[in-house]
């Protein structure tokens, strides 16, 4: 009989041994086959170059992120001025566009033939490209850029949650104390949302490792490129695998190292006087400089973006109406609730057993668990194939055995093998909330209640589930609008005649054309929103 | 005991599932590398002919390892594949089954389907060049290995080289003329491109209508679908389309393509569909609908591709470009083509 001491301890390791087991079995499968030399021709040639971009990529979208998202969290959350509260949910917006939609609508703007261009060249007269000087979009600069303007809202998330939760007092304390107020924030303010600063900025640094889409339509090749082409046109999974490999270790390293610099360090906030009660006056010069950073900001990487698709939509509005589109967004909201609630119930299980037992077993789980997020789609899909589909030939074997007809693909051919795909993949960001979240929460409190007379079990009840509401709700959204925009998880495992919103819009994005596909993207947007609004909702009236 | 009572409770949810696949005689599961709206219209006239319901799940990428895996259990029936590489990896992945047809043998002319019956061409599509209408004019010799000569520096202008499309046309110059020779074929396009290589077929007909370049790489069908719609009409109208090579080896050709699955558990069905696509109802609809060239020597092209002329196709066999597939994509990496 396994007791309940032990279940708390097992379960954990379960749902991560579960996470990983597909990332595990690729790897493993990938040894056993021989190579062909794949990966020495990769290293002859275009290996360095693939990583080198795949680095600036990283670096690059990591601090245009953290210039985009810093300032506009630390304004909305510290600072007074005219329009605010729809800035602090409007921020978020940009989460809700796939980054490969607005990959296309900037590359179409942009590029030699784009209207902006064109306008230029119409104005001044300018007849052909050696006239003038255009910087050329589809480089790694134009895609750091995009893909930036697309992410950075997960750093601003995380980081207005920890200036909200952020005593007021300590900043107010480092003022009477003589500082500044830009070295107040600097020294105290900043050095306080150290967790969630690291939280949002290694998820943007998977995704942008994991990214396939947005680069390829930048015309620049990264280590994912690399592993699409050895694999699938080449045929060596070998040298996917290896390759993958490589961008997991080198994650795994970069985490560990900002990890073990900040070991010495426990934040937690006890009460007092939050930032919301003295929210700073903007006034005169600083107003209007806020305001033009922010709007400016949301501009970019949400209204022209949605603008275009709009535009696009109504052009085609009767060619891409289509009576099936309400069946495929149907299948997107529910599958995408589905996993993120799954994906909750995870990070909750994960989170609690390294509260409840912290050590390097405890963060081994959480670092672990997250692993898929860093790998590209297609890869992590055949990757939850392989153990699926081995368990269902093994059953089916079973079945027979026992005088049973063969039921066929039971898990790797269902939306069961589907779901799966999704938590491995987005479990990572369901997690990094919690974990974020949960860090604010002294525990000094779980040793009062505890001390209490009440049990582990009613701790979390009672004490931390409430006090992490807000982060629990954050990391259901934030998966759901992941699952939503997902792409080529669902493209390659779901089950006949399934398609969601986002596989609908790529068979036409996939043949070129984009107009076609934008009343279903406009569609993933508003469902994305919906969440959104009823947070917003709920966040006014708690207020 | 416990076993026993959990696969039976297994057999009875697996029959309430709606996504099991237990093989009915009247479907056909279909894994399909082109995007479904090419293809529905024909597979619904299919159903509504025989009876016979048609799944079909698309997708660019992973699909011949989805079937890989699944193994003896997959529901695939058919692979459709939208290029050759693709049919002759499923080919060697020994993923396919012979099909002996007497109705495919007479629809598809020979050189369009494997001897062995493990794969068969159900479209072709010529890798054209299109010329400047404005600057250029037609050109009618002209061939691929003049988009390399000096004269055509900065001029030209190619989607990525390791698009499938340009993969195989490398390896049939691989296949032609020998790697060395073609290394220096793809060096001096490299240097002539007029931008590194990117966006699609569309945007490079685009880019030579606002003066970017004046030759371009693209594939026939897409010169028809942009003329058809009204907002790219003035894109198609700026440039000229040209047969590649006609004095020399013929315009290169790829082909759009079908396999039965090794464990196709449909067969029947299956293969009535494999001969129903290369019939003359579903050759026509590929023909009228997406402006490729029907493989069934009875079905004409469409009137707007006819308008193009007759040309001289590369007769090097499909086969012999397939085994060169492996040395282009090195070449690609070798002259560092996309970067």
């Amino acid at each position: 009989m396994i007791s309940r001491v032990n279940l708390y301890k097992l379960l954990p390791w379960a749902v991560t041994c579960l996470l990983i087991a597909p990332i595990l079995a690729l790897i493993l499968s990938a040894f056993q086959i021989d190579d062909s030399g794949s990966f020495q021709h990769l290293i002859d040639t275009v290996l360095w170059d693939y990583s080198l971009n795949t680095l600036l990529m990283i670096l690059g979208v990591i601090t245009l992120s953290f210039i985009f998202a810093l300032p506009v969290a630390w304004f909305v959350a510290c600072c007074e001025f005219p329009g605010r509260s729809i800035l602090q949910w409007a921020l978020m917006l940009p989460l809700a566009l796939p980054p490969y939609i607005v990959a296309i609508v900037y590359t179409d703007l942009l590029d030699f033939s784009g209207p902006v261009q064109h306008f230029l060249r119409a104005l001044m007269g300018w007849q052909q490209s050696s006239d003038y000087y255009f910087p050329d979009i589809r480089t790694i600069s134009g895609a750091i850029i995009v893909l930036s303007l697309s992410l950075f809202p997960y750093l601003y998330l995380l980081l207005r949650g920890a200036f909200l939760g952020q005593s007021g007092g300590l900043f107010q304390a480092a003022r009477t104390l003589g500082l500044s107020p830009t070295r107040a924030f600097f020294r105290v303010s900043l050095p306080l949302s150290r967790t969630a600063m690291a939280v949002g900025l290694s998820l943007i640094a998977m995704e942008t490792l994991g990214d396939f889409a947005t680069v390829h339509y930048f015309a620049v090749s990264t280590l994912t490129t690399a592993v699409y082409n050895t694999w699938l046109e080449l045929g060596s999974l070998t040298t996917a695998a290896k390759i993958s490999s490589l961008m997991l270790l080198v994650l795994v390293i970069l985490i560990s190292l900002e990890n073990y610099s900040r070991r010495r360090q426990k934040l937690y906030q006890r009460s007092g006087a939050t930032h919301t009660e003295l929210r700073f006056v903007l006034r005169g010069w600083r107003k209007w400089g806020v305001l033009t950073f922010s709007w400016g900001l949301l501009f970019f990487a949400f209204i022209l973006p949605l603008a275009v698709l709009f535009y696009y939509a109504s052009i085609y509005f009767s060619q891409s109406l289509n009576l099936s589109l309400w069946k495929y967004t149907l299948n997107s909201v529910w599958l995408a609730m589905i996993v993120a609630s799954l994906a909750l119930l995870i990070a909750l299980i994960v989170n609690f057993y390294q509260r409840l037992s912290p050590g390097v077993l405890a963060k081994a789980t959480i670092r672990l668990s997250s692993l898929g997020y860093a790998l590209p789609g297609t890869v992590v899909a055949i990757a939850v194939l392989i153990p699926l589909s081995s368990l269902d030939l093994w059953f089916n074997r079973q079945l027979i055995e026992y005088g049973y007809s063969r039921v066929g693909l039971l898990f790797s051919g269902t939306l069961f093998v589907l779901v799966a795909g999704y938590l491995v993949r987005f479990s990572a960001i369901a997690v990094g909330s919690i974990d974020s979240s949960l860090a604010q929460v002294s525990p000094s409190l779980d040793s009062a209640s505890r001390t209490l007379g009440q049990s582990a079990a009613q701790t979390i009840r009672r004490v931390n589930l409430p006090l992490i509401s807000k982060g629990m709700l954050s990391a259901f959204i934030l998966v759901f609008i992941e699952a939503m925009k997902e792409l080529p998880t669902a493209l390659l495992l779901r089950p006949f005649n399934f398609e969601t919103l986002a596989t609908y819009a790529y068979q036409f994005v996939s043949d070129e054309m984009i107009e076609y596909a934008a009343l279903p993207a406009l569609l993933i947007v508003l469902m994305g929103l919906v969440p959104f609004i009823v947070v917003s909702r709920l966040m006014e009236k708690a207020s | 005991m416990f076993i026993k009572k959990f696969l039976s409770s297994a057999v009875i949810f697996s029959s309430l599932s709606v996504s099991s696949f237990a093989a009915y005689a009247d479907q056909v599961n279909i894994y399909s590398f082109r995007q479904p709206f090419l293809i529905e219209p024909i597979m619904e006239k299919f159903t509504a002919e025989t009876g016979i319901k048609v799944n079909i799940l698309f997708a660019k990428n992973g699909l011949i390892e989805r079937v890989k895996r699944e193994g003896k259990l997959s529901p695939a029936d058919l692979v459709l594949t939208s290029d050759f590489s693709r049919l002759m990896m499923l080919n060697d992945d020994h993923l396919t089954q012979a099909v002996d047809s007497k109705i495919l043998n007479e629809n598809i002319p020979s050189q369009y389907r494997d001897p062995k019956q493990h794969w068969f061409a159900l479209t072709t599509r010529v890798r054209n060049i299109y010329s400047s209408a404005e600057r250029v004019g037609p050109a009618a010799d002209i061939t691929y290995q003049d988009l390399a000569s000096p004269e055509f520096k900065g001029k030209v202008c190619m989607r990525a080289g390791k698009h499938p499309y340009n993969v195989s046309l490398l390896a049939s110059v691989i296949a032609h003329e020998g790697k060395a020779d073609a290394k220096t074929w793809l060096e001096g396009l490299k240097a002539n491109l007029a931008r590194k290589p990117q966006g699609n077929d569309r945007a490079q007909v685009k880019a030579i209508k606002d003066g970017l370049c004046d030759y371009a790489l693209g594939n026939s069908y897409y010169l028809g679908k942009m003329l058809a719609d009204p907002q790219q009409l003035s894109w198609a109208e700026a440039v000229n389309i040209n047969f590649p090579n006609q004095a020399t080896t013929g315009s290169h050709v790829n082909v759009s393509g079908v396999v039965l699955t090794k464990y196709a558990p449909n067969k029947a069905s299956a293969v009535k569909l494999m001969e129903y696509l290369s019939g003359e109802a579903a050759q026509k609809m590929y023909a009228e609908v997406n402006y490729e060239y029907p493989v069934n020597a009875k079905v004409a092209p469409s009137k707007l591709v006819a308008s193009w002329g007759e040309f001289k196709a590369d007769s090097i066999a499909l086969a012999d470009i397939a085994k060169q597939h492996q040395t282009a994509m090195k070449l690609l990496d070798e002259v560092k083509f996309d970067l």
